[in-house]
């Protein structure tokens, strides 16, 4: 049967190949622990020098200069940004990441049909379709990864970008797309179009942008997941079509990870990914019950001061107005102040807390906090009613009462930390502003509830040199 | 190799990656995410295989693109991965001399 025509058909290329996957599954696996995820990361880059070692031994490889230039340009690029890089700035870096990703796919099939074409215009369907697959999955991620980059960057607004009839003009792209890559497929054996293969090329990538534009901030940890899946699908398309198995397995790999975090984040917010990408936060909620005036109770540093440090135990339930402010820092000092007084402290972590998938625990361990005391909402919420003292720092919507009380909430069933069972809440927060679901907070009412109002990082200071002078 | 033959190897590697995958745990999710776009730059060797018979300008500047996204996935991904999850397992001691942040 015809293949794609340099496939490494040797046996010792594929056996090589078999080594580098088994590599990445192996590094991958050890990733379930923190403290062999480290080595684990070393066993995969292992595997792909190896992938990448064998693949320069192949007859087939030519114009060594180009790949010379590439490869020059790709490390510069990389090494400089993972060196740079915040740990705040993490979900721009995946973005990006998913983006070139996504953008690399879509070239090669690109190039790949040009070199079919070359060879006849005959192009065998078991080749033309994983190749159509690839360009227009990898053109959907690189444009719309670019454009999340762009949203949480602040390049652009985060808010949610909307006109009227974009629905339709989405189904209307996503309609011609497919249409032209049936009509190519039925071309496959007479030199199909390339003119129409850059035009659903393009197509894919108006699609990119006008699908990521009209989702909101708040929603950028699935959406980071989701382009994540789709990269992942479009190397293993691109596999098929060159007849590699390392990519179909890499690629997979890559692809249930994107999909599993995916389902992970949508489930954070009870909410289904078709409602994540086709409805949104913003247009939903305008805060029904905003109007009316709740009388709220407001303390200063050294009143949260003496409640903390007279607690057996503290609970911090961080945000990303934490990270937004800073503080995370500040707060493990806090923390540490705390443990000093015998206070036994843990950190509440909600899954969509921050910008992208597990954000607040890279956050944390960059300030040093023991991953020990990082604990998930499912470990957490069973042991509130038994906690002292919650401290709720820059999180907001995901510490809501309404969503477990009000069946009319716009984020009514989303589990939430049930900050509100712990004999006392303290919430540090500049103002009584909604958080990104534009609804009020119920929790900042509540009887045993006190505010602070104060920017996190200087509130966590404070506290921290009143707890010291106790 | 022949089509089906790939689709099972396709669809083993789905059920392995998902068995592998959700053992991870939620803290390690960011780090994870950073890893597979690592192994991710896999597609590099497609753009190493492309650019083999590649003539033409337009084919030339495909590949060589091509070829610097897919490192760029490799180097930086494998790199930011490397430097989070050193955060996870540092050890309490002095400070200050952890590595240059640019922060």
């Amino acid at each position: 049967m015809p293949t794609a025509a340099f496939s490494p058909s040797s046996d010792f290329v594929t056996a090589c190949y078999i080594v580098a996957f088994s590599l990445f599954i192996f590094g991958v696996r050890q990733g379930t622990h923190p403290r062999t995820a480290r080595r684990g990361n070393l066993i995969a880059a292992a595997g792909m020098a190896v992938a990448i070692a064998v693949t320069l031994s192949l007859d087939v490889i030519g114009n060594g200069v180009l790949i010379l230039i590439g490869i020059l340009i790709g490390t510069l690029v990389g090494a400089i940004a993972s060196r740079r890089v915040q740990m705040t700035q993490m979900p721009q870096m995946v973005a990006l990441y998913n983006g070139v990703g996504g953008g690399a796919a879509a070239l090669i099939s690109w190039a790949e049909f040009r070199h079919q074409l070359s060879l006849g215009g005959d192009i065998p369907l078991d080749v033309l379709i994983p190749i159509l697959f690839s360009m227009v999955v990898g053109s959907v991620s690189f444009w719309g990864s670019n454009v999340a980059f762009a949203k949480l960057q602040e390049l652009i607004s985060g808010r949610p970008i909307r006109f009227p009839g974009q629905h339709l003009i989405n189904g209307i792209l996503l309609a011609a797309i497919l249409a032209g890559c049936v009509v190519l497929s039925a071309d496959h054996a007479s030199s199909p179009s390339q003119g129409l293969f850059v035009g659903v090329l393009v197509g894919a990538a108006a699609l990119g942008v006008l699908f990521v534009l009209p989702i909101g901030g708040a929603d950028m940890p699935v959406v980071i997941s989701l382009l994540n899946a789709f990269t992942g699908l479009s190397a293993a398309a691109a596999g098929f079509a060159l007849d590699n198995v390392a990519l179909i397995v890499a690629g997979t790999l890559v692809g249930s990870s994107g999909t599993i975090l995916t389902i992970a984040m949508s489930r954070a917010m009870n909410r289904s990914i078709g409602n994540l990408l086709f409805a949104g936060f913003g247009a939903v909620a305008t805060g029904a019950a905003a109007g009316e005036e709740r009388p709220v109770r407001a303390i200063g540093a050294q009143d949260a001061a003496i409640k903390l440090a007279y607690a057996d135990s503290v609970v911090f339930v961080p945000g990303y107005g934490m990270a937004v402010a800073q503080a995370q820092h500040a707060v493990k000092e806090l923390a540490d102040e705390l443990s000093r007084h015998g206070v036994r402290v843990a950190y509440a972590i909600h899954p969509v807390a921050g910008r992208m998938p597990g954000h607040m625990n890279v956050l944390l361990a960059e300030a040093d906090v023991p991953y020990e005391q990082l604990k998930e909402m499912d470990e957490i919420n069973p042991e509130m009613p038994q906690t002292d003292v919650a401290v709720v720092i820059g999180a907001n919507d995901v510490t809501n009462p309404a969503a477990k009380n009000d069946p009319n909430s716009p984020i009514s069933g989303m589990p939430i930390i049930e900050v509100n069972e712990a004999h006392e809440v303290i919430v540090i927060k500049r103002s009584l502003s909604p958080g990104f679901a534009g609804i009020d907070n119920d929790l900042f009412y509540e009887p045993n509830t006190s505010m602070l109002f104060s920017d996190a990082k200087q509130a966590a200071a404070d506290i921290a040199a009143e707890v010291e002078g106790l | 190799m022949d089509l089906i033959t790939e689709i099972t190897i396709f669809v083993l590697a789905a059920f392995v990656g998902f068995e592998v995958i959700s053992k991870v745990p939620t803290t390690l999710h960011t780090p994870l995410m950073s890893q597979t776009n690592a192994i991710h730059g896999i597609i590099m060797l497609g753009g190493l295989i492309v650019i083999g018979t590649a003539d033409g300008t337009l084919d030339k500047l495909i590949g060589t693109i091509a070829i610097a996204f897919g490192t760029i996935n490799i180097v930086g991904g494998f790199m930011v991965t490397d430097r989070m999850l050193g955060m996870f397992t540092r050890k309490p001691k002095p400070k200050g001399q952890a590595e240059d942040d640019g922060s």
